[in-house]
């Protein structure tokens, strides 16, 4: 594959507009008011759509995570899952052998994706565009007979089944609440990590190197060094939905974990839009509900729904649906101010 | 030693499976410089409409030329209707359009012939060729002959028509292309229309050996991907080699290596994938490129 | 001024939710309703969820999209039949039955998801049918804390018997390890002294299978030779088969789904150096899988089996067949009867139906006793002999099978019904 397959020469600068004062005290407005719908929620909906809800914020990390790699350092993965999976084990694992405490499954998660992403990060700096996408999809398609290889630890593809955190007594607040209300800490501190990370010196060079890989070389930053640290976190982002994962479901197997998981991730992220920080909420919410509603549109093959859905939001908004929102947003302003 | 050689007669039979689709992909990669996650499932598709054919009573060749042509007029129907309007899109869009017509396709394989398993005729005699105590199956011979016949048309296209300098040029650099008098957009649809070819013959020359049913080309894609990268994603030759040697390094090391074994054999062409990219990332045929900032 | 992308997010997330508020509120918490007096003394206070006394609501999870989506074709025989019921019988006990499906892709979590829709937002009285070891076991303990029946789930696993405190869920098909039983009993007779060669899936179903299998030959002269896996993501069994036929075994158990079925047969005729005794297990022994391998590649292989497949002459005449196959045409005119899962699901329905019948009270508790409670209930699509049996410590509805050999162009059982509770004594965790 040659120069012109890189991600990284079209993916845009969209999202980096100058921040004028007005805007800024939008945005927290905006935050806030996002905060206390999402904290209100639980109260008003019935069990099974704090469920839904609770999916969604996991789903959310593991794309903001991707978001990272993808939308901010320009690389592909297709294999994003397999993190996902080895953070969803990891605490499973801490959970079913040494009856670890819930709070600390998710750092061991963290750090041990992390580590993983490392490692994969070092060969993963050398590759670019499709190759990479190709090599995380092999690692994704191999993780599923290796989980099944170690039997004795991660219970083969009988899977392990383990009971949910109970919700303390004093908090008067049923499970299904307290799952999401323990997912939305997580989600919350989650992007505020990723949102300083993108501020930091990691997050300038991650797109100096996006957006002219060359011309970063040449200012002193490192290309291979911040690509593999992008790999990582990106990694972790992914440990730390999994391990969300393995508290809400209370179930692990290899075939929790196939390689449509990664393929639907990368997908959703797409159509939600990269680079954003909405995009990977949109993409979430995209990755959990269209395939119920591709299965109440045609029960015969929901797959033909759900195939075409994800054509038509790139033929409709080829920059995911946070652009066609801003461009929607956008043109109801002018309308207004017109009128 | 005799059990060994037949290992990698096995080898290369699954290996030749393999080469088929790589030649697909290496073809559509030539012509537009993307890679097709669809295409397996597109030859999947071709070996239906192929079957379709037979079943309403067309003889087997006749039924194949048909499905040939229906598949190179689909596949440039798919790059005006589907790719087309994301042309100018980044990347990553066109791969996630590739992904939706992966998901489409099976799908709707599924739909209009169940996803039950298709008596596909056998072309080939279903014997086998008995030789000093081997023995190879006439079906695996055929797969031979055909993908060697494939690989050399594509070598001439590639390096002896003006077409093949046309869709080297466009893949190169569309922009300088369209200055020089190319038809950019005839050239793409041309491209996806004779990977779908391809991919038919893959589809129909695969289907009465690993058994028509809308998964079949899911589990031989990424066997497919680690033979294109192996052989370099540009080149024909390559491809065939690639498959070939991917599919006996599989095989040898399901079958001798007791760490891998059976179950552990799919991490061979992630093996491979990540070898060669870090290696020799053109491949083994590939032409290296010049980055140029 | 353009919005920013927290607001973005913010606007389209408040919309969401406050749909999904409007849309959810009025369906209530996910109790249900209970049995008042005046349905009986002994049924006061269960759960009537889901039932009046006209209408009976269940909910199946089936892979419609996805790898596993053949399976998909067994709620088609499973609508058929209460379609039937409804139209024609006045549904069960007067209740017309609705039988809500939905998908799962074969993913666990996209399971949950669906059991707690069904259950919740449907209300369905009860799960009839999960398909699969890993979807059913992902949702079995929300189905048994929130008391909710999953009967005769689609699923040979034998844990679904053995154990102790799911009592709300229950299988139905005979357990892999049962069906591995009546092989060795059948090689035991035959074969004393039998090499075999096994193929199997990397999977709950292909270990628990092989498993059985070698506890059943322990303690007899017959030996495994060979035994190679395969992943269900593997595009072909070639290279295994090639390494079954060095072991040189006289005997090769084919532990496979469909399509692996066929590629394993087609191997093993194409070999002609080695001609093993072929024993192909139940999931891969219909017709759909033989015939494109060609039959007369495929004679004298073995299988058992438990009900009757549509394709087999011997039941041309059947009555409950021509019933199937005149009522498929009926209510399932796309789905053609001759394809074995759609006689499946009928089967299986008809089974609830009898169940739902026996059930002392109309309530979840009274059909979770009614299907630990069946005393050689007779389902006329089941063989004859073949009967739902369960009671204290068994929890395996069926658990007999008959063999059968590949013969011209269809099956012959042979040999009485092998009740396997009798052979080798009950089967526990």
């Amino acid at each position: 594959m040659s120069e012109s397959t890189q991600v990284s020469d079209r993916t845009t600068t969209r999202e980096q507009a100058p921040v004028r004062p007005g805007a800024t005290k939008w945005r927290w407005a905006a935050a806030a008011a996002l905060l206390a719908a999402a904290v209100y929620a639980p109260f008003q909906l019935v069990p099974f759509h704090v469920f839904q809800l609770t999916m969604v914020l996991i789903y959310a990390v593991a794309l903001l995570g991707l978001n990272l790699l993808v939308g901010h350092a320009g690389q592909i993965s297709l294999g994003h899952g397999a993190f996902f999976a080895v953070g969803a084990y990891t605490a499973a694992i801490l959970l079913d052998r040494w009856d670890a405490p819930y709070p600390l499954t998710l750092p061991v998660a963290a750090l041990v994706a992390f580590v993983l992403g490392l490692a994969f990060g070092v060969p993963a700096m050398r590759l670019r565009g499709l190759y990479l996408a190709l090599v995380t999809l092999a690692i994704a398609i191999f993780l599923v007979p290796l989980l099944k290889r170690f039997e004795e630890v991660t219970g083969g593809s009988m899977g392990l089944s383990l009971a949910k955190p109970a919700p303390p007594a004093w908090t008067g607040l049923a499970e299904d609440q307290w799952l999401y209300f323990l997912a939305l800490a997580v989600t919350v501190a989650a992007f505020l990590l990723a949102a300083s990370l993108l501020r930091s010196r990691v997050g300038r060079a991650l797109h100096a190197i996006r957006d002219n890989e060359a011309a970063a070389e040449v200012m002193g930053v490192r290309p291979a060094y911040y690509k593999t640290l992008a790999f990582a976190w990106s990694a972790m982002f992914a440990g730390i939905a999994g391990c969300v994962y393995t508290w809400v479901i209370g179930f692990v197997s290899p075939d929790s974990f196939v390689v449509n998981l990664s393929i639907t991730l990368l997908a959703g992220l797409v159509v939600g839009g990269l680079g954003s920080l909405s995009g990977p909420v949109l993409g979430a919410l995209f990755v959990m509900f269209v395939p119920s509603i591709s299965q109440d549109i045609n029960e015969a093959a929901p797959g033909v729904i759900f195939g075409l859905l994800i054509i038509a939001v790139m033929y409709v908004a080829p920059t995911g649906l946070a652009g066609l929102a801003g461009r929607a947003t956008n043109s109801i302003k002018k309308t207004l101010r017109k009128g | 030693m005799a059990g060994f050689l037949q290992q990698v007669i096995v080898g290369l039979g699954t290996g030749a499976i393999y080469a088929s689709l790589a030649l697909a992909l290496v073809l559509i990669y030539r012509f537009t410089g993307i890679v097709n996650f669809a295409q397996g499932e597109l030859a999947m598709f071709s070996a239906y409409v192929a079957w379709q054919f037979t079943a309403v009573g067309v003889p087997f060749w006749l039924a194949l030329v048909l499905a040939l042509v229906v598949s190179f007029a689909g596949g440039m129907l798919i790059e005006r209707v589907i790719i087309r309007p994301v042309e100018g899109a980044p990347e990553l869009t066109v791969v996630i359009v590739t992904v939706g017509l992966f998901i489409f396709v099976n799908a709707a394989a599924g739909w209009i012939w169940t996803f039950l398993i298709k008596d596909f005729p056998n072309p080939f005699p279903g014997g086998a060729l008995e030789m000093g105590g081997l023995s190879v199956g006439f079906g695996t011979l055929g797969v031979f002959a055909v993908v060697g016949i494939v690989m050399g048309l594509l070598y001439l296209l590639f390096q002896h028509t003006k077409i093949g300098l046309g869709m080297r040029a466009v893949s190169t650099n569309p922009e300088s292309a369209r200055l020089v008098g190319i038809r950019v957009g005839w050239t793409l649809a041309l491209g996806w229309g004779l990977a779908a070819t391809v991919g038919a013959v893959s589809g129909v020359l695969v289907a009465p050996l690993l058994f028509l049913e809308p998964n079949m080309m899911g589990g031989v894609l990424i066997y497919a991907f680690a033979a294109a990268t192996l052989g370099g994603f540009d080149s024909p030759v390559g491809a065939v080699v690639g498959g070939l040697v991917v599919g006996v390094a599989e095989t040898l090391a399901g079958a001798y290596v007791t760490a891998i074994g059976p179950d552990l054999k799919v991490g061979v062409p992630l093996a491979i994938i990540l070898g060669v990219l870090l290696l020799r990332p053109q491949g083994l045929f590939g032409r290296a490129v010049v980055e140029r900032a | 001024m353009r919005l920013s992308a927290i607001g973005r997010t913010a606007v389209t997330a408040t919309l969401l939710i406050a749909a999904a508020a409007c849309g959810g509120r009025d369906s209530g918490e996910a109790g249900g309703t209970q049995a008042t007096g005046a349905t009986g003394g002994q049924c006061a206070g269960q759960q009537t969820t889901g039932i009046t006394d006209t209408s009976l609501k269940l909910g199946g999870i089936y892979p419609l999209s996805g790898p596993a989506s053949a399976y998909g074709a067994i709620p088609k025989g499973i609508k058929a039949y209460f379609d039937y019921v409804n139209a024609e019988k006045g549904g069960i006990g007067g209740r017309k039955v609705e039988f809500v499906v939905r998908d799962d892709g074969y993913q666990p979590p996209k399971a949950v998801e669906e059991a707690r829709r069904l259950v919740e937002q449907e209300q369905v009285f009860a799960l009839f049918q999960t398909l699969g070891t890993p979807s059913t076991t992902a949702t079995w303990d929300y189905t048994n804390q929130q008391k909710v029946p999953q009967v005769f789930v689609a699923t040979g696993a034998s844990v679904w018997g053995t154990d102790t405190e799911h009592p709300w869920t229950i299988g139905w098909q005979p357990n892999y390890v049962s069906e591995a039983r009546v092989y060795a009993q059948f090689l035991k007779k035959e074969h004393p002294d039998a090499k075999v060669a096994v193929l199997y899936q990397n999977d709950d179903f292909g270990k628990d299978l092989l498993g059985g299998f070698k506890n059943a030959i322990s303690g007899t002269k017959i030996t495994i030779a060979a035994e190679q896996s395969y992943e269900v993501s593997d595009p072909t069994v070639d290279p295994q088969m090639r390494n079954l036929a060095e072991s040189k075994a006289d005997v090769f158990l084919n532990v496979t789904t469909p399509k692996f079925g066929s590629q394993a047969l087609a191997a093993d005729a194409k070999n002609a150096s080695w001609n093993p005794l072929h024993i192909v297990n139940n999931v891969a022994a219909s017709i759909t899988v033989l015939k494109p391998v060609g039959f007369e590649n495929v004679q004298g292989v073995v299988s058992a089996t438990y009900y009757k497949d549509p394709v087999d002459p011997t039941w041309a005449e059947d009555a409950e067949m021509k019933l199937y196959k005149a009522k498929m045409q009926q209510y399932a005119p796309d789905a053609d009867p001759q394809v074995p899962y759609h006689a499946f699901g009928w089967a299986a329905a008809s089974s609830f139906h009898k169940a739902m019948e026996a059930a002392k009270c109309p309530t979840r508790e009274g059909l979770r006793d009614s299907v630990r409670n069946l005393q050689g209930v007779q389902v006329d699509m089941l063989l004859p002999g073949v009967k739902l049996e369960t009671g204290q410590g068994d929890g395996f509805p069926i658990e007999s099978l008959q063999l059968m050999r590949f013969k011209g162009e269809r099956w012959e059982l042979f040999g009485d019904v092998i009740d396997t509770r009798k052979e080798f004594g009950p089967l526990t965790g």
